[in-house]
């Protein structure tokens, strides 16, 4: 196993080091030196979405992403999301209509749709199943996940 | 529980927002997956790459020596823990690790421990195994008779008094055969008006949840604590501590939020292993699994099915079933899946004379249990498949045929079992009106063609099995649950809140529900086959009574008039003088069942209560390719009165989708023995864009004595959703499939040989 290094890079706002080895990804950095759970390991490559984050406002398989990579970057989890208590709008869509049964694949359904409302306020139906066919939900809570995605929208533009 | 604010007549029958909502949303809900604890190992398995083989040496001299390698343990290691270490619900058939055999590929022959994981799984590569390699049998039905035997000699476990007569019986593959024997079958098929027989097939599937397999366990040599994501705490208890020889208060048992389960995380699955490397080790160890390996843990049972029936003036008279279940190389509770759902084989139909026979076959497969539905959906298949065919056959409407032939409450099923609050007609009307059947069907012209189909099924809830629950009550109003439901996705946290809210009269917020740990709450049989609702909830029920007598008492203590609006919060203030104590209910439910007769299946009390489950689908299938579009799905069943409606449509539409997965596409591709596909990569699960248009409805009913007429929902959705697809197929282009999956493959193959062109294999 070969040697760390330090690396320095912005996690939820906050400017943060890590001490990576090249073999890392990130999901596991983010674990074991930052006890962030949201991004977790699943199906180990890069299909399944649960262990989405944010590297520069773009989705990344984080257990596919090495960890030294994100030397410099910003990087956003799940856990950064809320403000304090208050939830941001795709959480809180997520929660009113029931977007979610066992809540493994959640974070990264959360992430990948605050990613596409970023770009796109007012997504048609084409444009959820494009920025979300690449997350999987094996309890398939998939009608309300494309619900929550509209309530989003919607309460974004009200904000 | 306040004097003023009135809750009751309010939080049932409502689709109260989760109450783990936010903790979901925001990454922060606990998961095993997620555990770490001081000085904690890893295991790495090092597993069989042969399907049936005596183990000839295991070097694992390499691994030991790399850096970092805390301990390399095979199954001799593990009998100086565990001296007689085979595990199983239904068999004690399974070594904790391999010992003398193997019998599948894939199963766990030695394991590294290390502090990090990237040094055990590269210290496992280093081991070497070799074998004698001996025959394999990897079909049902060629298990029955083949000369390859997977075990020497059965092993029941003692649990089911049913599975005794099996004890030490030798040289065979069948680990369970169960018969049903109502009427008589051969006379009446010699004076049947016509006889339809058809054999179908199902594909081994499994149960991939996100969170794959996980256990850690930690021991100070007397006493042993397992955190595991685990379905049925109490029983892993029973289990490990029979496995220990140690009494049952000295091993803990506790899970968190289960990252889905499917029945996949039932009864005892890594944590003997995890039991025995911690006590090797001296040092708490994590066993987690990839999701590779999650498909060498546990599946779903393929199955052949001949199910032959005889027909006299448009009514069934007579049907014989026999069915084999590929139970893999070891049984876990494939036994039981034989029976429990083999009796309901012939189907949700008035038939006098029936005759089932039921076969659990060991093969050298991955092992296979329950997986939504305990062998339902197999049934189903088969039957509303033939059932579609006999129709068809006879010129019968699909519709027609099941209204004439339907089994109504206060009819007999075959068991002798008398229905009741089983509203198959109405799921069967419902999904009728939902897919519009009256009208005829658009069939499309050119190379798209439309068809529809439609299939009902069901389920006896699994019988006799008990809950208990105690709800807490503590000074300050506030009020906790203590049961072993697990929470693995399908809502019991804020089903069981909202029960204990009505019968408390208390808001939803200041209930929680406190997750299962075997030192803290108590025995329940487990979370499985949509027995949570019913069985827990009445226990808790039950035990929300016994806190309402223990308040009543209170208040006479403190001389209250009967309905006084003291609050709760002042009765124990006055009672001890500050905010202190509890009032301590207990809960108990195990309903009332009688067991078959060994000989004849028969028995007057089947079980506490039936699921009803339906299907209608409209399909559009290209003839140039075979591509099956379904473009409407309607999922139909009757689960008593909901309580959160929300939830329990979530429940259907998540189930029917899985099984359109199953329907559709999802199959272990196996070659000798070895799973060529064991990655999301390879083998396709539903997303987004796999979903058709789906509509999901609870049919109005009441069950009489379930927790506010509510019964079991986390299977029903499944029950219908293959063969109505199946039949719609039929419908739209006249090619009938009899195994799953329903590829454009195998729906191309069907249309060239119905054109008498068929496809010659290269």
């Amino acid at each position: 196993m070969s040697a760390k290094r330090t690396i320095r890079f912005t996690l939820n706002g906050q400017k943060v080091t890590a001490d990576v080895a090249p073999h890392h990804n990130l999901v596991e950095v983010l674990q074991d030196q930052f006890a962030l759970f949201g991004a977790r390991e699943s199906c180990s490559q890069g299909l399944c979405g649960c262990c989405t984050v944010l590297v520069n406002g773009k989705a990344v398989s984080g257990c596919l992403y090495i960890a030294a990579f994100v030397d410099g970057a910003e990087v956003s989890t799940v856990e950064g999301l809320a403000a304090g208590d208050r939830l941001s709008p795709v959480q809180e869509a997520f929660i009113e209509t029931n977007a979610f049964q066992c809540g493994f694949c959640t974070p990264g359904f959360v992430l990948m749709t605050t990613q596409l409302l970023d770009e796109h306020a007012d997504p048609d139906d084409e444009q959820i199943k494009h920025y979300l066919s690449g997350n999987l939900c094996r309890c398939a809570a998939y009608p309300e996940i494309v619900q929550a995605v509209k309530l989003a929208a919607r309460k974004r533009k009200g904000a | 529980m306040t004097g003023d604010t009135l809750y009751r007549g309010k939080q049932v029958g409502r689709s109260v927002p989760r109450i783990e909502g936010r903790a979901k949303v925001t990454g922060r809900a606990e998961y095993i997956h997620n555990l770490r604890l001081p000085g904690m190992l890893v295991a790495k398995i090092f597993r069989s790459t042969v399907a049936h083989g005596r183990i000839r040496r295991i070097d694992v001299s390499a691994a030991r020596a790399v850096e970092g390698v805390h301990q390399v343990v095979t199954g001799a290691d593990i009998r100086s823990v565990i001296a007689n270490p085979y595990y199983g619900p239904a068999f004690h058939d399974q070594p904790i690790l391999a010992l003398d055999k193997v019998r599948f590929v894939g199963e766990p022959v030695a394991v590294v421990l290390a502090a990090d994981p990237h040094v055990a799984e590269a210290a496992a590569q280093l081991i070497v195994a070799e074998y004698d390699e001996l025959p394999a049998v990897f079909e049902e039905v060629e298990a029955m008779t083949s000369k390859a035997v997977v075990h020497d000699v059965l092993k029941p476990a003692g649990t089911f008094a049913d599975l005794k007569h099996l004890e030490n019986r030798r040289d065979t593959n069948v680990a369970l055969d169960y018969h049903l024997r109502r009427g008589d079958v051969d006379q009446a098929f010699a004076t049947a008006d016509r006889l339809f027989e058809h054999t179908f097939r199902t594909q081994q599937v499994l149960h991939l949840p996100l969170e794959p397999f996980v256990s850690v366990a930690e021991t100070n040599g007397s006493t042993v604590t397992v955190h595991t994501a685990s379905q049925g705490p109490s029983f892993v208890r029973t289990e490990i501590a029979r496995l220990l020889g140690w009494p049952e208060n000295r091993v803990r048992i506790r899970t968190a939020y289960l990252g889905g389960g499917f029945g996949a995380k039932l009864y005892i699955k890594l944590e003997a292993l995890a039991v025995a490397l911690a006590l090797l080790a001296r040092r708490p160890v994590k066993v987690a699994l990839t999701m590779e390996e999650q498909f060498y843990q546990i599946t779903k049972h393929p199955c052949t099915f001949r199910i032959k029936s005889g027909v006299k003036d448009g009514r069934i008279t007579a049907r014989e079933c026999e069915v084999w279940w590929n139970g893999g190389a070891y049984a876990d509770i494939g036994p039981r899946v034989t029976q429990k759902s083999g009796f309901t084989a012939a189907g949700p139909y008035d038939i006098d004379n029936v005759k089932i026979d039921s076969y659990a076959l060991y093969t050298n497969r991955p092992p296979a249990g329950a997986l939504r539905g305990f062998g339902i959906p197999q049934l189903v298949w088969a039957y509303e498949s033939h059932t579609d065919l006999i129709a068809r056959e006879l010129g019968v409407d699909p519709l027609e045929f099941r209204r004439k032939n339907i089994l109504r409450n206060g009819r007999p099923q075959a068991t002798g079992t008398v229905m009741r609050d089983a509203e198959i007609e109405a799921v069967l009307e419902r999904i009728a009106a939902r897919m519009d059947w009256r009208k005829p069907v658009e069939r499309g012209t050119g190379t798209i063609r439309r068809g529809r189909g439609m299939a009902i099924g069901f389920k006896a809830v699994i019988a006799p099995t008990t809950s208990v629950a105690i709800i807490n009550l503590s000074a300050d109003g506030s009020c906790a649950v203590y049961c072993s439901t697990v929470d693995m996705g399908q809502g019991s946290d804020t089903v069981i809140a909202q029960i204990v809210a009505e019968e408390l009269n208390l808001p939803i917020e200041v209930i929680t529900v406190v997750h299962p740990d075997t030192d803290v709450t108590p025995y329940d049989m487990g979370t499985l086959g949509s027995r949570g609702t019913y069985h827990m909830g009445n226990a808790v029920r039950l035990g929300c009574e016994d806190v309402r007598v223990k308040i009543r008492a209170l208040e006479n203590e403190l001389n209250l008039a009967p309905g006084t609006n003291v609050p709760v919060t002042e009765l124990f203030k006055r009672k001890y003088g500050m905010q202190a104590g509890n009032i301590v209910g207990v809960g108990s439910f195990v309903p009332t069942y009688k067991s078959p007769d060994h000989d004849t299946g028969l028995t007057p009390n089947a079980t506490p209560f039936w699921m009803i489950g339906g299907s209608g689908a409209e399909v559009e299938v290209d003839t140039e390719t075979g591509h099956v579009k379904v473009v409407k799905l309607v999922n139909v069943a009757d689960v008593g009165r909901p309580i959160n409606p929300k939830i329990v449509e979530a429940q259907l539409s998540g189930a029917a989708t899985m099984q359109l997965g199953f329907t559709m596409f999802e199959e272990m591709q196996l070659d000798a023995g070895q799973v060529t596909n064991a990655s999301l990569a390879d083998y396709k699960i539903p997303g987004l864009r796999d979903l058709p248009a789906m509509e999901n409805e609870a049919v109005a009913a009441n069950q009489h004595d379930g927790p506010f007429g509510a019964k079991g929902v986390g299977e029903s959705g499944t029950f219908g959703v293959s063969p109505a697809i199946a039949n719609a197929i039929h419908d739209a282009v006249g090619v009938r499939l009899t195994e799953l999956p329903l590829t454009a493959e195998a729906v191309y193959r069907a249309l060239r040989k119905a054109q008498n062109n068929p496809i010659e294999d290269a």
